[in-house]
């Protein structure tokens, strides 16, 4: 900074400055600093504003929601039928559909995710994780539609091979594909993770005898696990908050149940239901969507909140 | 140039203020410097035979010759990208790590005769007969405990009475014993970076390796560590053949019996330590000793 500044006075000074004009082009840089400065302020609060503007709508809507509906009610009931005659909302449904979706999606992707990442970070040679890491780029920027109808009609007929009475809708097939479009997210986070782990460490550890499979799976995977696991709350959260996938392939019913088979709604799915137009706006049902959103929302930063501590948790410092 | 000459004189200065604190540690450095007379006759652990190494098209290392003696302390010196590192990391295979790579030459491993570079050689079975303790402390991300039981670990041993014996008595070997018995599975990365090395050196003489590599062990320590690791390495020198990298002739003079000293990758002269730095046969050597040149 002092390098440039006193070059450019350099330049500048064939009539040597007075005081008054050095200082008349410090007020003059005081100012061009002062509006970049703004501008970048106002740019990193168009982030914040839009979270804030976001709970405010949630909070506020869902107020009016439970103005009608018990919180109680809410959080209890095992009906959701805003549709019916005499509505009924209780999240308990859609929950169930929600952690039961999630839950088979984290079943293949954090195994899978975690190969992956230990095959690229300790095993593949340069050349193969060249080829292979665009492959799983690719993967991760299919759009989400095209997973749903990839589970409609490839993966769900497939299991329907081996499960002869599945439904056509369900739960199991829209988590398996749900799990194959987050593999990106948890191997590339759970790779760096183990790539950032020093050079030394496995020096270390190869200089004591190890082979590659005990080096990568004593040293290197201990070492990064607080990155792991932040990879693997990533994928939580992807999960849960997964809309296109289980709205085309789970079907569109709540269903107060845990069993994968059957078909289901989830909270995300739910709300995509809505906004197809089958409530009238202003109605309480209408409402719900709010209120299902916020519950959504309070979901994922409750996984963001165990994230955090997590990496604290597990931090190494090599 | 003036820099590096410069910053070798305050290393000396560093450690003669450290020796002159006159500390127990310090007095076992002194009795080391004295005491070393090497015998004749000593039985040679390893030998060196027109080795050339090189980094892709780079030739790190050319064409040396020389022996490591049996339960001796060899110091391997020489100015900064002379080869030693390179010539230190050969005897574990290091360098097969790392792609582009190629040796010449061989390194036998007495008294069996292997050939250590022998492309037929498994490096891990190298590596499972040479333990070598790295310039930065590089502790796993375990316990105090598990560090140490590492190796054996590793090496399929289950039964947990061998494996707490084994830790034990290397912590002991490796003077930390007192500083860690209460705190044994604390994590390892709470030690100071002093105890941080002995707990490396202790990793190591848990599965009694037949030969130390050490890289330049105290470069990354404060002097009174650095004592310590050196009385450390004299005290080994009963038990195991050891070889040292270091930049700091003081250390080479106290802790060695046998000095290697290298430039631009040829062995300029190899000699018994005191030999070397009373006597130096070459001008360079003497050169390089009395910090006219570096």
């Amino acid at each position: 900074m002092r390098e440039t500044n006193s070059g450019a006075a350099a330049l500048m000074s064939q009539p040597p400055l007075t005081v008054s004009d050095r200082l008349a082009r410090k007020a003059l840089r005081n100012f061009k600093e002062r509006v970049i400065e703004l501008l970048l302020l106002g740019a990193a609060s168009v982030s914040v504003l839009t979270t804030v503007g976001i709970i405010w709508v949630l909070v506020s809507e869902s107020f009016n929601f439970f103005s009608n509906v018990s919180i109680w009610s809410f959080l209890t009931d095992t009906m959701w039928t805003p549709l019916f005659a005499e509505p009924r909302y209780g999240i308990l449904p859609l929950l169930a559909g929600t952690l039961t979706t999630s839950m088979v999606a984290l079943v293949v992707a954090i195994p899978l995710g975690t190969t992956i990442a230990i095959y690229l970070s300790e095993f593949a040679r340069p050349a193969v994780r060249e080829v292979v890491k665009p492959f799983l780029e690719l993967l991760g920027g299919i759009p989400t539609i095209v997973y749903g109808y990839f589970a409609l009609m490839v993966v769900i007929p497939l299991l329907q091979l081996l499960i002869p009475d599945l439904s056509g809708f369900n739960m199991l097939g829209a988590g398996i594909v749900m799990g194959i479009a987050i593999i990106p997210y948890v191997s590339s986070l759970a790779e760096d993770a183990m790539r950032a782990v020093p050079m030394s460490m496995r020096e270390g550890s190869y200089a004591m005898g190890a082979t590659k499979l005990q080096t990568a799976f004593r040293v290197i995977f201990p070492a990064a696990l607080s990155g792991i696991l932040s990879a693997y709350i990533l994928g939580i959260s992807r999960a849960v908050g997964e809309t296109m996938i289980v709205a085309v392939a789970a079907g569109m019913q709540p269903n107060f149940t845990v069993n994968p088979l059957e078909p289901a709604q989830t909270i995300s799915a739910y709300i995509v239901q809505v906004a197809l137009g089958d409530l009238p706006h202003g109605s309480i049902g209408y409402q719900s969507i709010f209120a299902a959103g916020l519950s959504l929302m309070l979901m994922t930063l409750a996984l963001n909140l165990v994230g955090h501590v997590v990496r604290r948790r597990f931090r190494e410092a090599y | 140039m003036v820099s590096s000459v410069t910053m070798r004189m305050s290393n000396q200065g560093a450690a003669e203020a450290a020796s002159q604190g006159g500390s127990a540690a310090d007095q076992g450095v002194g009795d080391a410097f004295s005491g070393v007379r090497p015998d004749k006759g000593v039985a040679v652990k390893a030998s060196v035979e027109n080795f050339s190494f090189y980094y892709g098209d780079f030739k790190a290392l050319k064409s040396i010759s020389m022996p490591v003696h049996e339960k001796r302390v060899t110091a391997l010196i020489g100015p900064s990208g002379c080869g030693k590192s390179t010539l230190l990391r050969t005897f574990n295979r290091m360098h097969d790590l790392y792609p582009g790579n190629r040796y010449e030459g061989t390194i036998r491993l007495h008294p069996d005769n292997t050939n250590l570079l022998d492309p037929a050689v498994d490096p891990i079975e190298v590596r499972m007969r040479i333990g070598m303790v790295f310039q930065k402390p590089n502790p796993f991300p375990k316990s105090i405990y598990e560090n140490v039981a590492y190796g054996l670990r590793i090496r399929g041993e289950r039964n947990r009475s061998v494996i707490d014996d084994r830790v034990k008595e290397a912590l002991r070997g490796a003077a930390l014993w007192s500083e860690v018995e209460h705190r044994l599975h604390d994590p390892a990365t709470a030690l100071s970076g002093g105890q941080q090395q002995r707990l490396c050196i202790a990793r190591c003489l848990a599965t009694e390796p037949e030969v130390l590599l050490f890289d330049e062990p105290t470069s990354a320590l404060d002097p009174i560590a650095t004592a310590s690791i050196e009385e450390l390495v004299h005290e080994l020198r009963d038990k195991v053949t050891i070889l040292i990298v270091t930049h700091n002739m003081q250390q080479a003079a106290r802790v060695s019996d046998y000095t290697a000293y290298m430039y631009l990758g040829e062995l300029m002269e190899f000699g018994e330590t005191n030999q070397i730095f009373v006597n130096p046969k070459r001008k360079e050597t003497e050169d390089y000793i009395t910090g006219r040149f570096g």
